[in-house]
């Protein structure tokens, strides 16, 4: 992949970091993660923590319906424009990772019909954990797992936990109610996952996107500077 | 011309987003037209002779130098389902992305600036046959392929049909390929020296009206 190389023609064929017309495009941030785990209630959270500072936009990707993309579109997070559902015939994982085609079409259309964007926020369904996000489709990644999906996910490890440029365990208000150990995940994370980050969330609390919001930022300023 | 390179282009796990789309298929299924491996090579069989054609033909037209532009045109009007329309500019689109990265040349960039939002994708594919150095037939075997292992495969996700039912039934239609390239080809030769109006028109109305029903509903595993 060409990272900062640029193609003649209309659509660059691969994840540019310019456009055809030569201008930065906007970073890529992709959200993993099991079933229910909470992906789609963390970009709901980012989208109302960061609307009002920056130009974002959403692709999400449902296994079997348009259902994220509706929800989002239901709680009114963005403008309906800036929300585009890809359809990954039963697979997010193949559209993530091993043919990101019609996700790079997606966060080009986006730029083209609703920019400049600072930010595409790249969903993933709920799929396994060895479910990651391929280079080429985006620049940073998010692995979303929860207490009540079993405290032994950290040490179970695999590609997202323990690659993913940020980890956040979800849902820490249930903890007590399921028996999970914080102590003992965040533990297992540190042993998985060296110095890369790891955040405790619950979004039941105010502000509890907050954390995330935070890396989120800094992503952007690096990616900007 | 390279056969690794056609193996390269006909590869199901070339990145070009067919993944996400059943060629009918599961319209099929939902109206239990296709409930098991006999069924499925029905449904191959019909989609190869029809769409297949066709699809084989506008590759091999492609393949052979045939002016995109008008090559797409004749894929519209070969096509009457407006959502059919659609799925095929969405796959041209992103066969032509992942050509263009694969085996970077001049055509795939002017086809490019022609239809920013997609051609129709047995034109793409006989453009992107070209820029590997394949000819018109490897052109037309990729396009024949594709008419039915895209079902075939689709229909072991939705139907949990044995893989290997699913795989013997593509092995089975493999003279019947053959047959259909050795007709895409002839017409291609053709429409080199005739124009477009030489190309097949044989369409399957079940598919089209499935695929219409099908981009309709709600809840889907598939794009189409």
């Amino acid at each position: 992949m060409h990272l900062d190389h640029s193609h003649d023609g209309p659509s660059a064929v691969s994840a540019d970091a310019r456009r055809p017309d030569g201008s930065r495009r906007a970073l890529r941030i992709g959200l993993g993660g099991p079933v229910g785990s909470g992906k789609t209630a963390t970009v709901a959270a980012l989208c109302r923590a960061l609307r009002d500072e920056l130009s974002l936009a959403v692709v999400t990707n449902d296994i079997y319906t348009r259902e994220d993309a509706e929800f989002l579109l239901r709680e009114a997070v963005l403008p309906p424009e800036r929300i585009t559902a890809v359809e990954t015939g039963a697979c997010p994982h193949t559209a993530i990772r091993d043919d990101i085609s019609a996700n790079l079409e997606a966060v080009e259309d986006l730029e083209d019909e609703v920019g400049p964007l600072q930010l595409i926020l790249v969903e993933s369904g709920g799929d396994n954990l060895t479910a990651t996000f391929s280079k080429g489709l985006v620049d940073a990644q998010i692995f979303v797992i929860d207490v009540a999906g079993g405290d032994d996910i950290p040490r179970k490890g695999g590609p997202g936990v323990t690659t993913a440029d940020l980890l956040v365990v979800n849902k820490t208000d249930l903890a007590p109610y399921v028996g999970s150990d914080l102590a003992r995940m965040a533990a297992d994370a540190k042993a998985q996952r060296a110095e890369l980050p790891v955040v405790f969330q619950s979004l039941r609390a105010e502000d509890g996107v907050r954390d995330v919001a935070d890396w989120v930022r800094a992503q952007l300023a690096a990616w900007s500077a | 011309m390279s056969r690794a390179a056609l193996l390269v282009l006909a590869d199901g796990r070339f990145p070009a987003g067919g993944h996400a789309h059943s060629g009918g298929a599961e319209a099929a299924v939902k109206a239990g037209r296709v409930t098991g491996a006999g069924s499925l090579e029905d449904f191959c069989r019909g989609r190869l002779h029809t769409a297949g054609r066709v699809a084989a033909a506008l590759a091999a037209s492609a393949a052979l130098g045939v002016d995109p532009v008008s090559l797409d045109a004749a894929a519209d009007a070969r096509t009457p389902s407006p959502a059919l329309r659609v799925a095929a500019r969405k796959l041209g689109r992103q066969l032509l992305r992942a050509a263009r990265a694969v085996w970077p040349s001049g055509e795939l960039d002017a086809l490019a600036r022609a239809f920013p939002k997609g051609a129709h994708q047995p034109v793409v594919l006989g453009v992107a046959a070209r820029a590997a150095g394949l000819g018109p037939v490897d052109a037309a075997y990729c396009a024949v392929y594709e008419s039915v292992s895209g079902p075939a495969s689709a229909t072991v996700r939705l139907l949990s049909l044995d893989p290997f039912e699913a795989t013997a039934v593509l092995a089975r239609l493999a003279h019947e390929m053959d047959l259909v390239v050795d007709q895409a080809v002839e017409a291609a030769r053709e429409v080199v020296d005739n124009g477009v109006d030489a190309l097949p028109a044989s369409s399957s109305p079940l598919l089209e009206i499935g695929a219409e029903v099908h981009a309709a509903w709600a809840v889907r595993l598939f794009a189409s």
